[in-house]
């Protein structure tokens, strides 16, 4: 693992675009609704993130934090 | 500039923009019209002598804005115009007022409505005095008649913004705007400053962060914000202003602010003169309207206003509202930018107290 | 050893937006407040919010914010920057609010040089009324008021960066998108050297950020990035039209 991600679904509002922008599958929309009514992205596959930050940079709600992992 | 408490010769728009220096406003934010020109021009090149800033806007829709931001940032400001420009500002003003922002705005009135003319009128009494701009709101509006009152509304203008965070209206008339007369200024202040204002958007540097708006989405939220400003107003009339000229003894009584005033006292002077007693009753403030002064009058005995006007007639229904039908209110008007005479004035007061007028 | 490399930025506030799921403003808003994390000036800058769907963008900025009246958020600024000339000062308008209501106040900022960073978002419509034509609406774009597309008679949309670019005041003025990846970078590469020119005092500075607006085009986030890319591009070209940092000026695009 090179990067740790961290995502707060509940300040997502579903839009999808980070699971659009990750090249990596890390990501997919959930099943369940959010407190906001939305149905959140989450974290699916964490070993697989590089810590490219496309995730971060696309989203619109500030919803990741990423470190990265010496 | 003179120093304290010598006499000068001034100009009222000049003076107006001394004064406005010397109560520690340092940024002046205009567009030229005329009859107010001669104040920013003086502005213009005052303000660099006190390390001010003058900037001559693209608009007074522009200028006024400016006057927005350097309120929000604290700092004492100052913008002036004349009838049509102080339209354009109106929007600025409600936003000044629904935010609670200080600042001094002039309108050196002429004729109107339209593009009118350049000569002096009191078309904008409605427009000063019950809003003009959106949404429920009041501004202390000060009439000076004189320049040496001009000078020291403008001083008293700048306190009284700061102290209740709301604009402050300063209403001359073209008139008053170029008349020459000897007056004293006050000793020059520094702006007391942003540091003084604890709502000052200076960065937020070792503290949370500070915002002005005048947007309150919800209904609930708004209301209390409308019964807050509306508290603040209640207040704010307090600071009522006016001269009783000769009314102890008065049976017919003059009402009439700013240059009006000034002919309608010459027309109760004369009127003295000939017997009849005349006073002239004199709002300083248009608002808040001193209608418990007038009032008083009324109790007093007094049965007949003549309420003169450079105008239509707006101040009338302010008069008659004070006196809520217990006396008798005559009008008289001249607009078009038309001065009317001491003479005609005295015509009016003998036809009111001659019988039944006209 | 880990080292945080994206999160929330200092400069913003922790609170979920009012804008719609895929809506561009908060990527826009996320990059305004990292720059002015990484320059140090959170604490000395005075946002002006405009009107339109940012109208509320003082609830997600931790600096000091005062709003503007419809368009007018140029000539507040001036007004704070003059009064306070350390102060770092921006707006955030609309392409409705810069380029149809608040032309005049935006064109004289730049043409007086005043030092503040004016960003505008271009959606291409008014988002906050309803899905509106703005000036910067394409030619046969369908919206609210040109149910039949935008046809001659309401005019061709103009390109306010570059008429920005030609006033003399003006000292940095580019054109970004943030629809993928790639220009979000860029985008934000834009608005440092904006705030950097501004606090060096080199003169106005203006990013023109096209984005999206998912809802009243009705498109899907990722349709809608779409549109930037494929439809707006091809008319509102990038690049920066004017840094007089450059050694040889930057010409001004037709
Ligand atoms: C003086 C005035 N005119 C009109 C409006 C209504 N209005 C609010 S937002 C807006 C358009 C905003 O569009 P834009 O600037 O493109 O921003 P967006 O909502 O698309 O982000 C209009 C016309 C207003 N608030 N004030
Ligand atoms: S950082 Fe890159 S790899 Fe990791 S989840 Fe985000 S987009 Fe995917
Ligand atoms: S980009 Fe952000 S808001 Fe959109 S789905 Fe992903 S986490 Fe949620
Ligand atoms: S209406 Fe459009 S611009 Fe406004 S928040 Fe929604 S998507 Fe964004």
């Amino acid at each position: 693992m090179r990067a740790k991600l961290e995502l707060q679904e509940n300040h997502c509002k579903g839009c999808e675009l980070c699971v659009q922008a990750c090249p990596r599958d890390v990501l997919a929309m959930g099943s369940n609704i959010n407190a906001l009514g939305y149905r959140p992205a989450s974290i699916v596959d964490p070993e697989k993130c590089t810590g490219c930050k496309a995730c971060a940079l696309v989203c619109p709600e500030v919803c990741f934090t990423i470190w990265q992992v010496a | 500039m003179a120093h304290e408490m010598e006499l000068t010769m001034v100009k009222g728009n000049e003076a107006l923009g001394e004064a406005a220096i010397r109560a520690g406003c340092r940024f002046f934010f205009g567009y030229p019209i005329t009859p107010q020109s001669e104040l920013p021009a003086y502005m213009s090149r005052r303000m660099p002598e006190v390390n001010g800033t003058y900037l001559q806007a693209e608009s007074e829709v522009a200028a006024v804005n400016m006057v927005l931001g350097a309120a929000a940032a604290g700092v004492r400001v100052m913008t002036s115009s004349s009838s049509p420009g102080y339209s354009l500002k109106q929007e600025g003003i409600s936003y000044m007022i629904g935010s609670q922002l200080p600042a001094v705005v002039v309108n050196v009135m002429r004729g109107g409505p339209g593009l009118g003319n350049i000569q002096p009128a009191q078309g904008d009494y409605w427009q000063m005095v019950k809003g003009g701009g959106h949404g429920d709101y009041r501004m202390i509006s000060l009439a000076p008649s004189t320049v040496q009152e001009l000078v020291n509304l403008t001083v008293q203008a700048f306190e009284l913004a700061d102290k209740y965070q709301n604009p402050v209206g300063i209403l001359a008339d073209g008139l008053l705007g170029q008349t020459m007369e000897p007056v004293r200024f006050p000793e020059i202040k520094e702006d007391p400053g942003p540091h003084t204002k604890p709502w000052a958007l200076t960065g937020c540097k070792g503290r949370g962060k500070r915002i002005h708006t005048s947007l309150e989405l919800s209904p609930e939220g708004l209301e209390k914000h409308n019964i807050k400003l509306q508290a603040k107003f209640k207040v704010m009339e307090d600071e009522v202003q006016f001269e009783a000229y000769k009314c102890e003894d008065a049976d017919l009584i003059v009402v009439a602010y700013g240059t009006a005033a000034r002919v309608a006292r010459a027309a109760v002077d004369a009127a003295r003169q000939l017997g009849l007693n005349v006073g002239l009753f004199r709002p300083i403030s248009l608002w808040p309207f001193p209608s418990a002064a007038l009032s008083g009058l009324v109790d007093r005995g007094v049965t007949r206003f003549l309420d003169v006007e450079m105008s239509a007639g707006q101040m009338v229904e302010d008069v008659q509202l004070a006196v809520l039908g217990r006396a008798k209110v005559d009008f008289y008007g001249r607009t078009g930018g038309i001065v009317p005479t001491p003479r005609e004035i005295l015509n009016e007061i003998q036809k009111v107290m001659g019988g039944e007028a006209k | 050893m880990s080292k945080q490399i994206a999160g929330k930025p200092e400069s913003m506030s922790p609170v979920v937006t009012h804008y719609c799921p895929g809506c561009s403003h908060g990527v826009v808003h996320r990059l305004v407040a990292e720059v002015l994390d990484e320059l140090g000036l959170r604490e000395q800058t005075v946002g002006v919010a405009s009107v339109g769907c940012s109208v509320l963008a003082y609830n997600y900025f931790e600096t000091d914010f005062v709003q503007a009246p419809h368009g007018r958020a140029p000539a507040v600024a001036t007004g704070v920057k003059r009064a306070n000339p350390n102060a770092c000062v921006f707006t955030y308008q609309g392409d409705g609010d810069m380029a149809a209501i608040g032309t005049s106040e935006v064109i004289h900022a730049a043409v007086r040089g005043e030092k503040i960073t004016c960003i505008m978002y271009n959606n291409s419509i008014y988002g906050m009324t309803g899905g509106q034509m703005s000036p910067t609406t394409l030619m046969g774009a369908v919206t609210a008021t040109t149910p039949y597309g935008r046809g001659p008679e309401a005019g061709m949309p103009y390109r306010m960066a570059e008429i920005l670019a030609t006033t003399p005041g003006a000292a940095y003025v580019a054109r970004t998108h943030v629809a993928d990846v790639g220009n979000i970078v860029k985008t934000k590469r834009a608005i440092k050297k904006a705030f950097e020119l501004q606090m060096k005092g080199v003169g106005f500075t203006m990013v023109e950020v096209l984005g999206n607006c998912p809802t009243n085009w009705g498109l899907t986030p990722s349709e809608s990035n779409k549109y930037v890319t494929g439809e707006m591009l091809p008319y509102f070209p990038l690049g920066e039209l004017k840094d007089v940092t450059k050694e040889v000026p930057a010409g001004v695009h037709a």
